[in-house]
């Protein structure tokens, strides 16, 4: 048989550089440096206006919720990429997706005991890999890296939007397996942070997936 | 897999000749609709094929992926 270890949907971004580990480190040394150079700047301000006119209070106030609001912004947009991207209505409606039970039954055979329970539980799909280990939900993946200090999430789905949750999830759990390091070439980086500031933005339903990535990373 | 959830386009064993070719033909018409033919190969792994292994226990075909 003909068979690729890389994934196909590489030759869609051919001028991307490969995500590496080594990529993958060197974006969260540039995110956290990046998340210190619109923080500290502000904190300092609003500090140094109260220290040189206390009557200054409420304009530094403002500048230190910058300070707070801008970084939860940005974790707000990583954790966004795991939440299903349809109106919440359609989570209770049945007719919806009427394939759901069957592709819930095809991605349940992909996974192991466990990783079902958590899946059906929380709605991500766990997946150790090399570079860490992956939260797979419909459009999108958080990868927790080797220690569980680090997440990096991505943007990333199957292009038919016609399919049930679940199979959307077993799209992205089939292409990660052919090709870790592909799958996250093809993927959209979106934010890279500690766990607890995604954890914050997270559905509450899905943080006990994070919990478990964690501890299976570390 | 399709919006059904998933559909079952061809059936076949290593000993069937003709299942075989109906399967592989089947095949060769997906790949040309932009499937993408992937192979389970045990926890945590699967290969892609562009021709349909024999030996396979199951082929499944899958939509591309790309960045959000």
């Amino acid at each position: 048989m003909q068979a690729d270890s890389a994934l196909p949907e590489l030759a869609s971004v051919p001028w991307r550089q490969p995500t590496d580990a080594r990529w993958l480190c060197r974006w969260a040394r540039i995110w956290h440096a990046w998340t210190l150079l619109y923080t500290v700047p502000f904190i300092c301000a609003g500090v140094g206006m109260i220290w040189l006119e206390p009557l200054a209070t409420p304009v530094a106030l403002a500048a230190l919720a910058h300070a707070w609001i801008i970084p939860e912004l940005y974790a707000f947009r990583g954790a966004s990429v795991v939440r299903p991207k349809r109106p919440r209505a359609l989570d209770t409606e049945p007719a919806a997706f009427p394939g759901e039970p069957v592709a819930q039954g095809l991605l349940g055979d992909l996974l192991g005991h466990e990783e079902r329970e958590l899946q059906r539980q929380t709605g991500l799909a766990l997946q150790h890999g090399n570079l860490g280990v992956w939260l797979l939900g419909e459009g999108g993946a958080l990868l927790v890296s080797p220690g569980g200090r680090r997440v990096h999430c991505f943007c990333v789905q199957a292009v038919d939007r016609e399919l049930p949750p679940s199979d959307r999830i077993a799209h992205l759990l089939l292409a990660l397996r052919v090709d870790e390091e592909g799958f996250a070439t093809v993927a959209n980086h979106a934010f890279a942070g500690a766990p607890w500031r995604v954890a914050r933005r997270l559905p509450r339903r899905m943080r006990p997936a994070l919990d478990a990535a964690r501890r299976a990373a570390g | 897999m399709d919006g059904t959830g998933h559909t079952t386009l061809a059936e076949w064993s290593v000993d069937d000749d003709a299942a075989f070719e109906a399967a592989v033909r089947e095949f060769a018409g997906q790949l040309d609709l932009g499937y993408i033919g992937t192979v389970p190969d045990g926890p945590g792994k699967a290969t892609h094929v562009r021709q349909l292994p024999r030996d396979a226990d199951m082929v499944i075909l899958r939509r591309p992926i790309a960045g959000g």
